[in-house]
Parts: C-alpha cells; sequence; structure tokens
C-alpha cells in the first residue's frame, strides 16, 4: 500500500540523505566535514540546530575520529552514523574493518570523490572501490530518490545482519544537483526501519561484554569466516527488504536494474549517476532499430555474482564501465562481471573493459552511444573521454 | 563435528568474565603505594589509570586493584598531593 502522504519535493542528493537520517534520526553522528560530502552534513546540522532531528552531533577532529566514534557509539548501543569521501573515507580506513569485524551496522553516506594526487575534489569511485574489501555493505545510488531509498535499505540490511553499510552517491553530479524526489510519509519510514535492539552493547550492565579483544592464531580465522557468512546472509536479505521498501514507496527494486536487457546484443554495465545518461543514450539507440541495452549496478557488496549472470547470460557483448582504477590490474566492476559469467558454461562472451569520468571528467550521451559502435573484442582497457593531441 | 565458526562469538564480542580475565598485575614491576593520609580523593588518578585499576571505597580514598595494575606509574605522575609513590618490587608482587 503506497502512503497518500509521500511528498515530492526538489533536493540535492546530499540533502536527499539528510532527509532520510532526519527521518532514521540515528542517535549519534559523529562528523568532519570534506567536499563533496559536506551537503549531508551541514544540511543534517542545520535540521538538528531547528529542532527537526534529535541526533547528538559530535564534531570530531578528524575522519580517523569520526570513525571511531561512531563505532564506540554504536557498540555502546545506539544508532550512529556519519558521511564522507575521498581522502576522509581514506582516513577512516583504519576502522573501517574494525566496523565490520565487530559486526557493528553503523551507516555511512558518501559522496564518492577522486583520490589524491594530484588533488581533486570531483567525482568518481576511487574511494569506495579503495575499500571494498573492508566488510562494509556497499550500495551505489544513481540520482537523489535512489540516495533517499538506499539509506533506509542499507540501514536495515545493515543491522538486520549487523554490518556496517555505504550508501555511495557521486560527487557533485548527485550530492549537488537538485532533482525532484519523493519523499516517504514520516511513520511509513519510521515503522519500515523499526527499532533499534542490539543483541550485545557496552551499556548493558546486566551483560557485560568485551567488544575488540585480541583473536589470536587459534581464533581469528573463525571470526573471520562467520563474517562472509553475514555478507552471504546481506545478499539474501536485500531482496526481502527491497520488497517491504516496496510496499511504502512505490518502488519495485532489486539488486540492480536491468534496462532494455531482454532482447539487447550489446549491453553496458555501469554504476552511479552515469546510467542516467546511459539510459537516454540506449532509447535514442533503440529508436535507430539497435538493440542494446544497459545493466546498472546497485548492491556492489556483497556482490551478486548469480543474479548478474542470470540477467546478463543472453548478452554476448557487455562493455563493463568503471569509474576507477585497479592499477596494475584490471577495473573492479569489469573484475566482478568476469566472475559473475565464468560460472556459465559453454558461453563465449565479449567483454570490454572501460575507464570513464576519472576526477570529473565529464561524460556525455554521445560519448556513450559512440561506446555502442564500438568493438567489444578487446581485452584491453579503453578509455572515454581521455584528451588527445591535436 | 560441526564448523566452530558456527559457535564463535559473533564479532569477538565476548562475554564480559573477571573470572577468567589474565592477572595483567602479574607484570608489575613497579607498584603504586597510596598514603591515604595525604590523599584528597580528588580523583586525578582515577580518570587517567589506563586500567581503570583505581577505585575509590567509602572513605574516598585511592583504592588500588593490585589484580590489573600494571605498574605504570600514571597516577603517581598526577596526584597533586604525591599521594602515590612508585616502589620497586619483585613481579607481581
Amino acid at each position: 500500500m503506497i502512503q497518500e502522504k509521500n511528498k515530492n519535493i526538489a533536493l540535492t542528493g546530499g540533502a536527499a540523505a539528510a532527509e532520510a537520517l532526519k527521518q532514521i534520526n540515528p542517535d549519534v553522528m559523529p562528523v568532519y566535514p570534506i567536499t563533496p560530502q559536506t551537503p549531508i552534513i551541514e544540511t543534517y546540522a542545520k535540521m538538528v540546530a531547528d529542532g527537526e532531528a534529535a541526533t547528538i552531533m559530535i564534531e570530531v577532529e578528524s575522519e580517523h575520529s569520526a570513525m571511531s566514534a561512531a563505532v564506540g557509539a554504536q557498540a555502546a548501543g545506539v544508532r550512529a552514523a556519519t558521511a564522507s569521501s575521498s581522502q576522509g573515507i581514506m582516513l577512516m580506513a583504519e576502522i573501517l574493518p574494525i566496523a565490520s569485524g565487530s559486526r557493528l551496522p553503523v551507516l555511512m553516506l558518501v559522496s564518492a570523490r577522486a583520490l589524491s594526487a594530484p588533488i581533486n575534489i570531483h567525482g568518481d569511485h576511487q574511494d569506495v572501490m579503495f575499500v571494498r574489501d573492508s566488510g562494509w555493505i556497499q550500495i551505489f545510488s544513481e540520482n537523489a530518490q535512489e540516495v533517499y531509498n538506499n539509506t533506509f535499505i542499507a540501514l536495515r540490511l545493515a543491522e538486520h545482519v549487523r554490518l556496517p553499510a555505504m550508501v555511495i552517491m557521486d560527487g557533485f553530479q548527485t550530492s549537488h544537483s537538485v532533482e525532484n524526489l519523493e519523499i516517504l510519509e514520516k511513520a511509513a519510514a519510521r515503522s519500515f526501519i523499526g527499532e533499534y535492539n542490539p543483541k550485545k552493547y557496552l551499556l548493558d550492565f546486566e551483560n557485560p561484554v568485551t567488544f575488540g579483544p585480541v583473536g589470536l592464531p587459534n581464533s581469528y580465522f573463525e571470526f573471520k569466516r562467520s563474517q562472509i557468512e553475514a555478507m552471504k546472509e546481506a545478499g539474501i536479505e536485500y531482496e526481502n527488504i527491497c520488497a517491504d521498501f516496496a510496499k511504502i514507496s512505490g518502488r519495485e527494486y532489486g539488486y540492480f536494474e536491468s534496462y532494455q536487457l531482454d532482447d539487447a546484443e550489446k549491453a553496458i554495465v555501469v554504476a552511479g549517476s552515469t546510467a542516467g545518461t546511459a539510459k537516454v543514450a540506449v532509447d535514442e539507440l533503440r529508436e535507430q532499430g539497435e538493440k542494446v541495452g544497459l545493466l546498472k549496478i546497485k548492491l556492489f557488496r556483497p556482490f551478486p555474482y548469480k543474479q548478474i549472470a542470470e540477467a546478463l547470460k543472453n548478452v554476448k557483448n557487455i562493455a563493463v564501465l568503471d569509474r576507477t582504477v585497479s592499477f596494475g590490474s584490471m577495473p573492479p566492476l569489469y573484475s566482478e562481471i568476469i566472475q559473475s559469467l565464468y560460472s556459465i558454461l559453454n558461453t563465449q562472451y565479449s567483454i570490454q573493459p572501460y575507464i570513464y569520468g576519472l576526477g570529473g571528467r565529464e561524460i556525455f550521451k554521445e560519448d556513450i552511444k559512440k561506446v555502442f559502435k564500438e568493438d567489444w573484442d578487446n581485452k584491453e582497457i579503453k578509455y572515454i573521454g581521455l584528451k588527445e593531441n591535436e | 563435528m560441526t564448523d566452530a565458526w558456527k559457535n564463535i562469538e559473533e564479532g569477538a564480542i565476548i562475554k564480559h568474565d573477571i573470572a577468567k580475565s589474565p592477572r595483567t598485575g602479574d607484570w608489575r614491576y613497579m607498584k603504586p603505594k597510596v598514603d591515604k593520609k595525604t590523599c584528597i580523593g580528588c580523583g586525578q588518578c582515577f580518570s587517567v589509570c589506563p586500567e581503570a585499576a583505581i577505585d575509590y571505597g567509602s572513605e574516598r580514598k585511592a583504592d588500588i586493584d593490585y589484580d590489573f595494575c600494571k605498574g605504570c606509574g600514571v597516577c603517581a605522575t598526577v596526584c597533586p598531593q604525591k599521594a602515590i609513590k612508585m616502589e620497586r618490587t619483585s613481579i607481581g608482587a
């Protein structure tokens, strides 16, 4: 049943994240500003100052402290959230596996940005891909609406499997662009996330526990194995949570979005805001009679290998567009797609890696149409929008 | 046979059991001694003790739990009354 009180408003992706946070009303939010994440925390800080949310905001001295304080608050037994970008995430990196290893469902909004050097404040996916093995759930968002939706889905998933989660939006393209989106009615949003009832927490004086003990060679391996299982469980539960979310939002939601894939002969795989541009390119090429399609990544960790293999199994020609580099190797999304299709035997696929948009380099509809017209049999990485000498 | 990881404490969050805790006081070779007459119960040593091994009894004087005090001496350094003295001792004494 879709709530009649859902309303439409125009917000930046950052403000959409803050709007979702306001409805979640986390207990503690340790924050440190960094471009292009700042719109999230400054919008939220204003909401708190105006009495619209009752979160304790801690203005800490660094991102390392922000993540440490979030871990501490969550371990104490409350909901903690934070937000960051780029170098901020690099500084948090030490604490990220502590949050996941201690099974603390911290929520982080990420406005993805390039990494230094050279210094660049614009959008790409190098920061979030750098921490893809930190044990966090990672969900990509195409636009402000998805940022809003994913914030709820990520929180519920995180708390269900007791793992931290990142909601990722593209720096500037999404975080600073104003778009129209639909906001849930508060009561529906509140009931979707429910109360937070941790099983074990530090302020439970009746059942005292120790967080972060040593795990030496005789126990560490088993802790990691059980963490692997939690990620697996997240991959299963994600679908149920999305189904619940569809009930209150009227928006069908899946592991990924298939766009004109059913009869596609050529398809591109992409994550983030570029999927929006790619859909227009697909539409225009379809009008010209070309059988092209798109698969947009949403859930990236855990990666839905089986479901993606099923969606792509009939598309023989695939191009994977990564907005990041894995130096000395193939880009990460490309590697995941290869991994997904590896399970399908006796089929020869042609899969082409592309790198685009590093450090905020523009990617236009015409660039994507050009990609569709290229040959995809070369296993060497191709680049979109890389300058050439005149 | 069952997989051991299925029964392990989730997130390595373990039940706090003081009786099973290793007696870290065994590592100590410098022992803080509190002069209860000089101690004014200001609480400064309490707040800096890295082992949380200092308590205040009903008499409001610093009381050190030698089972866990490692003898780091921070309490003696911060004491404004110089009421805590570090004494060399044999290990664990």
